[in-house]
Parts: structure tokens; sequence; C-alpha cells
């Protein structure tokens, strides 16, 4: 058996130094071809007419304008009369023309009438009533839930809490599996409770889980010496990717796709769109060579991507794009739920945690949403918790970088920071104290502690909270941890050595900005011993060996894996052929420098290419896998990052003076994407942490900031500088290659909060940290001394 | 967009013809900056649209010792910044006029088009009107999210605020605005050029459907002038502010003779603060005029609910505006 | 806003587009190109609302095609021409993705109409090339890793040739604002600033 061990640092080539990314000079020059650039044969121009309110039933539509209109190919209707839609933006009509100017005539053009129902959307203040008295599912609430986001197992669950108003008979279940419903959630249904008595089907919007407890939390609480109190939260907030969502789709013959997607996930959209067409996944061929941001959520299929595909079947085939506009892309494509929580911390004089209660709620569109993992890293020992799901209508919630991670970040660590200021000690050292709750990385955190101090200054800078140094302008420090697993996912490549030294690896896989093709390159190469540039790299299709979707920090982990043992297996096979030439053993043998040589005699040695000529006429094609967690990849980091801030107390206007941040992720692969992966995390979380909000309008139902001018993102000159630590050598290496993507997002939110409530002496309880609230802050605090 | 016909034409005479007498008919292109969002999002439907990009005499800027500086319509804010005797003699309009938006936004915005920009309430933005009503007739803007709204000229029904950055320097300067129209030409203190609408349909300039803004005349300053502006804006980058304040101060001495103090994103319109000028009148600029100044500045404020703050924000930005004349530092 | 996405209105004729101003046009044209109006004395062109004859000179090429006058410089560069390096991601001048040289200056080609870009030379981030060569702001951007996903690169590229050509040697201040104009979402600041300093310093 080959050994797939990553090789020492003394033996690396690539592996762990600065690469630039290869495919730089194509995005530099704009020559990188994105979906939304690509222009097929023929192309039609989708658009899509959308429903202006926030939930209502759709009465009736009359599209036989639009169908008049000259250049206008074809309608499709996504959600007919009697349908329910459950948020504003929702997909109501699509048409295809021959341009756009055409198509979005022809959208204005088609009337429908809607019966307006109640909604929901706003979630800052906490729930009042806490009990779930939202009634059984009826068959469109549940018709519904399946056609949001919401996973199975959501779906299962909320058919398994709340029963259904219906009864699942053979007919209904069978016409349904017709649909391609999940048989899980059709067993679900059979299992099912039925209400028949609905009288409260839509009296809550709020869903409450149970208590959750640990050990014992009012003993806890009645041991705690210091208990400290306070309400965190932060809003739904919106991905934004700068390539819309969308994609192109054309019927190539009467049974196959060609589909060009804006996607984080090559490898499975086939197997999603087959569904929604009812057609096999093996029809449909799917090329994505750039994506323009994803962030979580671009992983599934949307109903404008079925759309596309209904619409050009409708057009004979003829390729129809449909990229979204700005503003649907903000109000649809990507909401990251909200999270608030009344927090009450216990904790001994010296500092030791004892006890932690938590009401948490938050929203996540119809689906319900997640609830963020409190308390966060630190497991206290004594704990009762219970959160509260806001079913609402503000879209879909998608997943974002690290999906609740943040949120439950900002929720703990701005807890236990106020905790400290209640204890009038570091911050630093609170945190050191308790790190034994950290397990099983309590050491990572402690000499990333170190690390992180030093590049800082914060031991010396560090003062109490509250700047007291004359003036407006107000200086203070804060910190925070996190942790993500990053396991890399399944993965599979080929690797073809040619007979005259040519390398081809195909992987179904994306590069969604992470620097992909370039760790897949310098790992073959590094294996090889050849140059990056002897390896052809052919990624971002579904005809190429299956890899998996880019989330949760799964894919340099994967990739980087499968395409080592690719390499490993494939190089033993062109030892085994080229020994006999060298007068050595197989074993003997080590690709480096461009030949293949004899270890311990390096005068006996063939260049690549000699070596390759003795395969003869057959080319080497090895698959390789990702086994999974083992030598090569692995999960589970942590993370310490700290913010450095200035607030102007007069005008509440918060800046960036530095960002540090100290991540391990196992073996980098490259330090400069790596880098690249922390910096931009920083800049994110800055720009979350100061500036982005959904913000929805309760009266009408909209989204009233679905513009790059007022969805407010950080600019350049907004993030203070940046220092990226990566955790590397012993104790970091051997453990392999660990995601990165997430963790670096977490902190900063949870780090800038806690750096304002010790500039300015109190605590800014909810993000963004905009001018109001920093002085709304300031002045409820004032009042409250007053 | 709705599709439109599109004219270019060379003489104003003709601009005035190709108009229509009723809004929505045409609109003047002028830069296209804000005009072009407006109209892709719908809220802006001509039927024809005037490119006046080539009419010579818009364009450029001269000085007189007696009529001042005069700024063609169509000066673009680069141009405004960078231009010679706007920096000499209104040094505070050309600061203004750089920290607006953003480089590619002042590469094409002109001085004509910033003065008729629209506002950028959200709910305007969205299609639901300038007054933003519901079906009721109540004010969508006081049930809902107004943080950035007005805290002064808040009576109502309008509670937007005016987006221009620029308009406050030039009316602090005493600035007077010059219209073409069928019946030729007109001219107006640019303040008054600024009205609150009191019904939907109304616009919130004085300007006729079938007129142009041909050009800005900033009387030549008098001694001893001081001025200076001041943002409270988040972003450095291209952001929108919370409040700024302009002010124009003549010294006397050590005291102030005249001052003039223009807010603006506080009301519907540039907000040109007797109050404030009264407050610092006869005395000597100190921290604490100043201070007094900006309280006198916001003293009939009052919030709509959300936007409780930007009252603390525009005393802060008018005091600190004339700290920053006092000591002249012109930015 | 109901009203707005239920209108049907979706098109004018061109009867009622010449008659807003009461003006009446001579006659009809019946195949796309301006009209010449009489106004003051002297011929108007009036353009659209149909398609109409556009050349726009685009990296040292002139294109041509027909063209409706709401067409975007951006959308005409991607549609008719098939230059895609520039990006339409806000559409409302908000985001500088979009952002080429028009008359050697930055401008967002989604706030420009192609209309009244004809006559003025554009540069897009593919004319910033030199042949095969990237310009040095193009190299500086791949070595310096000042780009992620990629999508606002070539937007941020033709921004920064156009700030360092006015300010070759940019205070902090300098940079903070004038490159203020575009957004990243991957967050590619810290390179775009190494950029920068790269080249402001040689």
């Amino acid at each position: 058996m080959p050994e797939y061990t990553w090789p020492e640092a003394g033996k690396r080539t690539f592996i762990g130094k600065r690469i630039s990314r290869v495919d730089g000079p194509l995005k530099s020059s704009g020559r990188a071809k994105y979906t939304y650039d690509i222009v097929r044969p023929g192309m039609l121009y989708g658009k899509v007419l959308r429903s202006p309110y926030a939930h209502a039933r759709v009465v009736s539509i009359d599209t036989s304008a639009a169908e008049k209109m000259p250049g206008v190919k074809a309608v499709h209707v996504v959600q007919g009369p009697g349908k329910e839609v459950f948020w504003a933006g929702d997909d109501v009509v699509a048409v295809a023309a021959v341009d756009e100017c055409t198509a979005e005539d022809a959208v204005r053009a088609i009337k429908v009438e809607y019966e307006r129902l109640p909604h929901l959307v706003v979630d800052a203040q906490e729930p009042k009533s806490g009990t779930d008295s939202r009634g059984p599912l009826s068959k469109t609430d549940l018709l519904a839930l399946i056609d949001t986001d919401a996973s199975d197992n959501q779906v299962i669950q909320q058919i398994q809490n709340r029963g259904i108003s219906f009864q699942a008979t053979p007919e209904l279940l069978g016409q349904w599996r017709e649909q391609h419903i999940k048989e899980e959630i059709l067993q679900a249904l059979q299992k099912a409770e039925v209400k028949t008595s609905s009288e409260t089907s839509d009296s809550s919007w709020y869903k409450v889980t149970g208590k959750q407890t640990q050990g014992d939390a009012e003993k806890g609480f009645q041991e705690a010496e210091i208990v400290s109190e306070g309400t965190y939260g932060q809003p739904v907030i919106t991905h934004c990717c700068l390539e819309t969502h969308g994609g192109i789709a054309e019927w190539t013959d009467d049974k196959n796709i060609l589909a060009h997607f804006s996607t984080q996930n090559v490898p499975g959209l086939a197997e999603q769109l087959g569904r929604a067409l009812g057609m096999p996944a093996a029809n449909i061929h799917v090329h994505q060579d750039h994506v323009g941001g994803g962030f979580g959520s671009k992983l599934g299929l949307d109903r404008w991507g079925v759309a596309a595909a209904q619409l050009s079947k409708k057009a004979g085939g003829k390729p129809v794009k449909i990229m979204l506009e700005r503003d649907s892309e903000l109000k649809v494509a990507g909401c990251r739920p909200s999270a608030y929580a009344r927090v009450k911390i216990g904790a001994k004089k010296d500092g030791t945690l004892v006890a932690w209660e938590s009401y948490s709620w938050g929203s996540g569109g119809v689906g319900g949403g997640g609830s963020p993992p409190l308390p966060y890293v630190l497991n206290i020992p004594h704990q009762v918790k219970q959160h509260t799901a806001v079913v609402n209508n503000i879209g879909p919630a998608r997943a974002w970088r690290a999906p609740n991670h943040p949120q439950a970040c900002l929720i703990t660590m701005s807890a236990l920071d106020d905790l400290a200021a209640k204890l009038n000690i570091n911050p630093l050292e609170l945190y050191r104290k308790n790190i034994a709750l950290a397990k099983p990385r309590e050491k990572i955190y402690l000499e990333e502690f170190q690390v992180a101090d030093e590049l800082m200054g914060w031991s010396s800078r560090w003062h109490p909270r509250g700047d007291k140094t004359p003036g407006p302008v107000k200086r203070g420090l804060g910190l925070s941890l996190h942790t993500w697993g990053g396991r890399g996912h399944n993965s599979q490549c080929d690797l073809t050595i040619f007979p005259d030294g040519s390398v081809e690896i195909k992987i179904g896989t994306q590069d969604i900005g992470t620097g992909t093709r370039t760790a897949i390159l310098m790992v073959a190469a590094d294996t090889l011993g050849i140059p990056m540039e002897g390896i052809k790299l052919l990624i971002g299709d579904n005809s190429y060996p299956p890899d998996g979707a880019s989330g949760g920090s799964s894919t340099i982990g994967g990739v980087s894996s499968s395409t080592f043992r690719a390499a490993v297996d494939a190089r033993d096979q062109l030892f085994a052929t080229v020994a006999p030439a060298l007068n050595a053993q197989p074993a003997d043998l080590e690709a480096v420098g461009g030949s293949v040589r004899v270890a311990k005699d390096t005068s006996r040695s063939l260049s690549w290419r000699e070596a390759c000529s003795k395969l003869g006429p057959h080319a080497v094609t090895v698959r390789g896998k990702n086994p999974g967690e083992g030598e090569l990849t692995n999960s589970g980091v942590g993370g310490v990052q700290m913010a450095d801030v200035s607030v102007d107390v007069e005008t509440g206007v918060v800046k960036i003076n530095k960002m540090v941040c100290v991540q391990d992720c196992g073996l980098v692969v490259n330090p400069k994407t790596a880098e690249s992966q922390c910096l931009g995390a920083l800049i994110m979380g800055v720009s979350y942490a100061l500036y982005e909000e959904k913000v929805m309008d309760q009266a009408t139902g909209i989204m009233l900031n679905p513009h790059m001018d007022s969805y407010r993102l950080a600019g350049l000159g907004d993030v203070g500088e940046l220092v990226v630590h990566m955790m590397t050598g012993p104790g970091y290496d051997e453990r392999g290659v660990i995601g990165l993507g997430e963790p670096p997002t977490v902190s900063p939110g949870a780090a800038i909060s806690n750096a304002v409530a010790n500039a300015i002496g109190v605590r800014v309880p909810m993000l963004p940290l905009t001018p109001d609230r920093v002085l709304e802050a300031l002045e409820n605090a004032a009042g409250g001394r007053a | 967009m709705r599709a439109f016909e599109y004219a270019s034409p060379k003489q104003k005479q003709q601009v005035v013809e190709l108009l229509g007498k009723h809004w929505g008919d045409a609109e003047v292109l002028a830069g296209g900056t804000d005009l072009l969002a407006l109209m892709k999002d719908d809220i802006v439907r001509p039927k024809r649209l005037i490119n006046i990009i080539d009419l010579k005499e818009l364009h450029g800027t001269t000085f007189d010792a007696k009529a001042g500086l005069r700024i063609g319509a169509l000066v673009t804010l680069t141009e405004l910044s960078e231009d010679p005797l706007a920096s000499k003699h209104c040094p505070m309009l050309a600061a203004a006029a750089s920290d607006a938006a953003s480089p590619q936004v002042r590469n094409m915005a002109t001085i004509g088009g910033n003065m008729c920009q629209r506002p950028r309430c959200w709910y305007f933005r969205n299609g639901l009107g300038l007054l933003a009503k519901d079906s009721e007739g109540k004010s969508l803007v006081l049930q809902g999210d107004n943080r950035y709204h007005a805290i002064l000229g808040n009576d109502g029904p309008a509670y937007f605020v005016g987006p221009s950055t620029v308009a406050p320097a030039l009316i602090a300067y005493g600035a007077r605005i010059r219209l073409f129209g069928p019946k030729g030409p007109r001219e107006l203190p640019l303040e008054k050029f600024f009205v609150i609408p009191k019904a939907e349909g109304e616009r919130e300039h004085d300007l006729q459907p079938n007129e142009i803004v041909t050009e800005i005349v900033v009387p030549p300053p008098a001694a001893n002038v001081r001025a200076a502006h001041y943002e409270v804006r988040q972003k450095e980058a291209f952001d929108w502010p919370y409040v700024t304040a302009s002010v124009v101060l003549q010294q006397e001495g050590d005291k102030v003779h005249s001052a003039r103090v223009v807010m603006s994103h506080v009301a519907p319109i540039p907000w040109l603060s007797e109050e404030a000028s009264q407050a610092l009148v006869g005395k000597a600029v100190t921290e604490a005029t100043a201070d007094a100044a900006g309280a006198a500045a916001v003293k009939n404020a009052k919030s709509l609910g959300r936007n409780k703050q930007k009252i603390k924000m525009a005393h802060v930005a008018v005091k600190r505006a004339i700290l920053r004349a006092a000591k002249g530092e012109q930015a | 806003m109901s009203d707005r996405e239920q209108e049907g209105s979706a098109g004018v004729s061109r009867r009622e587009f010449l008659k807003i101003s009461g003006i009446a046009a001579a006659s009809m044209p019946l195949i796309a190109g301006p009209a010449v109006l009489k106004v003051a004395g002297e011929d108007v062109a009036i353009h659209g609302p149909d398609k109409t004859p556009i050349t726009l000179n685009v990296n040292g090429k002139n294109y041509s095609a027909q063209i409706e006058p709401r067409v975007t410089l951006l959308d005409a560069l991607r549609q008719d021409f098939e230059i895609t390096g520039p990006k339409r991601v806000c559409d409302r001048g908000a985001c500088g993705a979009c952002t080429v040289l028009m008359d050697s200056k930055a401008v967002y080609s989604c706030s420009v109409l192609a209309i009244e870009a004809q006559d003025k030379p554009i540069v897009t981030v593919e004319g910033l090339m030199q042949g095969e060569q990237l310009h040095p702001v193009q190299a500086a951007f791949v070595e310096n890793d000042a780009q992620q996903c990629g999508f606002c690169t070539p937007g941020f590229v033709v921004a920064t040739k156009a700030f360092l050509d006015k300010h070759p040697h940019p205070t902090p201040e300098q940079v903070h604002r004038g490159l203020g104009g575009n957004f990243c979402r991957c967050e590619t600041y810290d390179g775009i600033r190494k950029v920068v300093s790269q080249l402001g310093k040689a």
C-alpha cells in the first residue's frame, strides 16, 4: 500500500509556498468568462415578474398582452392562480424574449391580481408569547415549505412538531411522489398526527423549541458570585454576491439540457434540476468556469433556474438566460438569519464561569432558520437555553459563511466581555482562565492568544472599559474566538500522465475564489516533481469525476486529498514502469525537479519526459478519492481575533484602526491565498459589524434597501490595517488540510462590538454599529446614570 | 427601463421646445448618474430624453470681480473640485464637490444635475411615491423606518431629505441659480429653488417641466470670509452622509459679522439656519459659541422616531464646521 | 408599487412619442434611424424609441449595431459587442464593477447611455492589455492577490489605473476616497492597497 502522507516541510516544492493564483491573469484582464458573460448562439433573455407582496395568494394572471408582443418567445407561469407566495419578490411569471428590453417590456405587460394575506417581516423585538401556537400544516403550508430552501430535515421536523391538517392518503402520496417530493418527507407524512381542527393556522409567527439544559442552571446561578445580563443581536443580512444568481439553460435535443449556472455546486446541480423537471440527472450537462461569489447562497437550485429550463423548452430549446437583477438578488437570493438573545451569565469573583441562561430568537423566513449554538466555544457547566424561530416573510434563509456561528459568537462573546467588564478584569484573562471549557482546542487557543496579544499589543495597550483620554474620539480593543469543522468533502479526480510527459487532471469541482485551481495544481506538481505549468487542469463540469459542493469550507481539504492520492498512484505506476531502466526498485525512486531518479543515487536519473516515454503508447489514468477524515484532511479549527477601533462619541462614527486574525487550518496548502481568505473574512466582518442590514418595512412587507447604494458594504478605506497570522508548523501541519473559508468570518462582529464597548464604556447591543445606534447606547447609558 | 426617444440639440431654445409641458413627458439628461437609475427603477418614465451636453454655453467657469464666480450647469463635480477659480474664490465649494459620491460619479455628474437630483428616500426609490403614503393616506415614513429622514421642515406630508451635499455649500456662499424656459431666462437665490412639496406629483424644485438650469453664480466673496463644511458620514467609501453642515463666516476683527449656516440631509430642502446665524453674529468663535450655534441649528428639530440621533449629529456637524471655518481649515 | 407591477402599458407608439411636445413630424421614417425635426429654426435628430444605428469606439476599434436609445453603454458592450470585462453588478452607479474609461476618465458604464457614448473613446479592462502582456496594474493585481472570485476585478483594475494616472504618488487618504467608488464582496481591499502602494512608489 502506498503511503498517503503529506511531505515533510523540507521536502515540499510548492505546498506551503506563496504561489500566485493561476487564474489571476485571466481575471485581472477581464478575459475570465463568468456565467453572466456567456452569450450562447440564439440566446433569449429571461425576466421574471415577481410578487410585490410579502404574503399573498395569486388570484389571476393575464399574460395575453405579453405573449402577443413581437420578440417574446415564451411565457411560463411559475406560480399560478391559487398559489400562495410567501415573500416579496417571489417568482410568479417568467418570460423569454430576443433581448432584455423586450423581456422587460413583456414582464410589465403581464397583469396579476393578488389577494393580500397577513405578513410579518420584522424580528428585532423579543417575541412575547412563547408558545408554539402555530397549527397543523395544511397542504398549502407543506408545499410552500418544500418550495423554499427549507432542508428536508426542517420539513420533517415541522411535520412532526405541528402535525398535518389533511389525510395523507395513498393517492395523495402517490401524486406527490410523482412531483418528486422526497421519500423521507412522504414517510413522515404517513406517520404524522392528523389534527383536523385548525383554528390557529396563522395566529402565531413564533415557533419555540423546548428548553435545553445542561447541569443545573438554577444551582449554577446560586453558586455564582457575579451575574451579568444583556441583550445582543444582529439583523438579517444578505449575501450580495457580485455576480447575481442565475444561469442559462438550453435543450440541446428533446432529451438533454446544457446548463451554465452561477453555482457553488457544479457536481450537484444536475440532480437538483433533474428532480425539478422530472428528468434524469444524467441528461443534464452542467458547466461553469468562474463564479462571481456565493458565500453559501449558491448551493441549491432556484425557481428561476427551473424557469429558464422550462422557457427554453417552450422556445424550442433555444438557450434562455436568466440572471437576477440586483434588487431581486438582495430581496430573495440571500438572507442570513438574524439572531438576538437575552443572556444571563453567572461567574465566580475570580472569573470562573458557572452558569449560562439564554432566550434567543431570530428569523430565517418561512423555513424557520437555524438556532445559534449557545454558549459558543466555551461549554459553561450549567446551562439553560431556549430558542424561538420567527417564521416570517422575508424570503428564504440561505447558508452564509459559517451558518449560525457569527450570530452565536456575537451573543456569547459580547456577554462574556460584559461580564469581564463587570468583574473589572481583562477579557483575555477571563478567556485564559476558562479555556478548559473550550475542549478539545484549549491548547490551540492559548497559543493563538499569545500570538494575537503580540500582534495587537493587547497586554500593553488594553485599558478597562471607557477610554478616559480627553476629546470626542475614544479608542478601544476587543477580542473574540471561534471554531469551525471544515472537513474535506467527498472528492474524486482523474489524473492522466501521457507518454509525452504532459499531465491532465479532471475534477468536477469549482473555484469560488478560494484558489482551488491553484491548490490542485500545487499538490499535483509537488507530488510529480514537475512545474505547475506542465499540468492541464479541467474543472467546473459535471462530466468530470464528482467533487462536492463548495460549502462549509470543504473544498481545499477535499480536492487536495483526492489530487494527492491520484498523483501518488499515477507516479507510482510510472515508477513501476521506469524502475528497470534505472536499474532500481520502484520504491527507490523519487520524482523531483522535473526528473525521475534514484533517491539514494541521483546520478541515475531520467528527465520527466524520458521517464514518461517509457509508458509506451498508453497513457496512465488513475482515479483519486478523498477517503474522508484521516492523514490528509481533518476537521476542527480554532481562531482568535482582535479589533482596535476609534469611536467619535459626538457623531457615533466607528472607525477600524486595526484587525488581527490568528487562525489555524491544519496544513496550509497556499499561504498566499489562505491569507487572502482571512483578509477577506476580516473585511466581510467589518462590513456586517458596521454597515449591513436587510431593512424590512412592516407596512408594505418589502425590503427598503435592495440596491447597493443603500445596502451598504465596507469600502477599501473603511477596514483599517489588517494583520493575518496562520498557525503552521509542528502541532498544526500534521493534522492535514482543513477548510478555511468560514472560520475567520465568525469573530469580527464580536471583536469589533467588544472594542467599541471598551472604547466608549457602554455596550451597543445590536449590529450593525451605525452612528445612530452608538449615540443611542450612549444616551441610554447617560440617562441610566442620571 | 422603458423606451424613450432621444435628442441631443445644440441650442437651449431647442431644448425648451423639445421638453414637455408636464412632468413625465420628457426629462433632461445632464450627466445621468441619478436619472438613469430612476428610470431603471421605473420611478421616472420620460417619453423623451433631451441630452443637453452639447449646449456649449453651459460649460466652464468664469470669474469676474463684480459678478463673481459663474459655474455653467454642465460643469462636472470633478471639474468643479479641481477648478482653479472655484478653489481660489470658493474653496469650501470645491471641497464639498470633491467629497460627493465617488470619482466615477463626479466625472459624469454635473452641478446642474446635482441641484435637480431626486431624494434618496427609500420609500420613494421603491416606487411608493415622494410622499410615500399608504392606501389610507397615512405616511409610510412615519409608520416605518425613518432612520435617514428629516428632522427639520418635517411637519409633513414630505419627510424625505434633500440629497445634495453641494447645494448647501453654494447656498452658504449666497449663490443664485439661473434657469431658462419658454419665457426666457430667470434667476433666483438658490435657497428659493428648493421647495417642500405639499402634494404627490409636485417636485422638490422650483423648476418647470420645460425649463433647464443654465448656470449658478456665486457672488464675489467679501473680505475676511472663512468657510468650511463637515459631514457626518460613516464610510470613507461612496456613502450618503447622515447630515452635513456648510458654514460661511464673515469676520470683523475677532467677531463674526455675518454667518450663513446650511445643513443638508436634515430636511426636504437644504436647510438655511437663521437660528444658527443669529447665535454667532457679534460673537467670537469659541468651542462654546460654536456649540451654542449647533444647538440653535437644531432648536426646532423633531424626531420622527428612528431618526432621533440625527438631531445630535446635526448639532455636532454645525459646531465642527464653524470651528473648522474659524481655524481656517477649508475642507 | 403594486400599480407599477400590475400596470399593463408596455409600449408607446412612435406617433405618441413625436407628439409629446406638440411638434408634428414631417414624415414617419419607415426604417430605424433618426427622424429629423425642425426646432427653433434648426434640424434636430430624434432617435428611437426603436433601434437606431450606434457606433462605439472601444479599445481602439469601431463597433456598430442597431441599438435602442434606452440601452446603457454597459449593456451595449456586453450584449451587442460581447466585450464582457465590464461587469453588471449594481446597475445603478454604486459599485464600480462596470468602470470603463471614457475620454480617459473613469465612469460607470451602467450610468451612461450607449447613444451618448458615441464619438468618445472607450477603454475597458481588456483594452489595458498590451498585446498578450498584462498592464502593470493588472500584473500587480495578480502578484498581490488582489482578487478572489474576480468579479469586481475588471472595474477595480480600470479604476485603479485611472486613479494612479491622476495621483502617481497618493497618500492613504487619497487612496481611501479615490478608490471608494468600487466595492468587492470577497473583500480583496488589502491586496488592492498593496497594488497601489507598490505602483505608487515607482
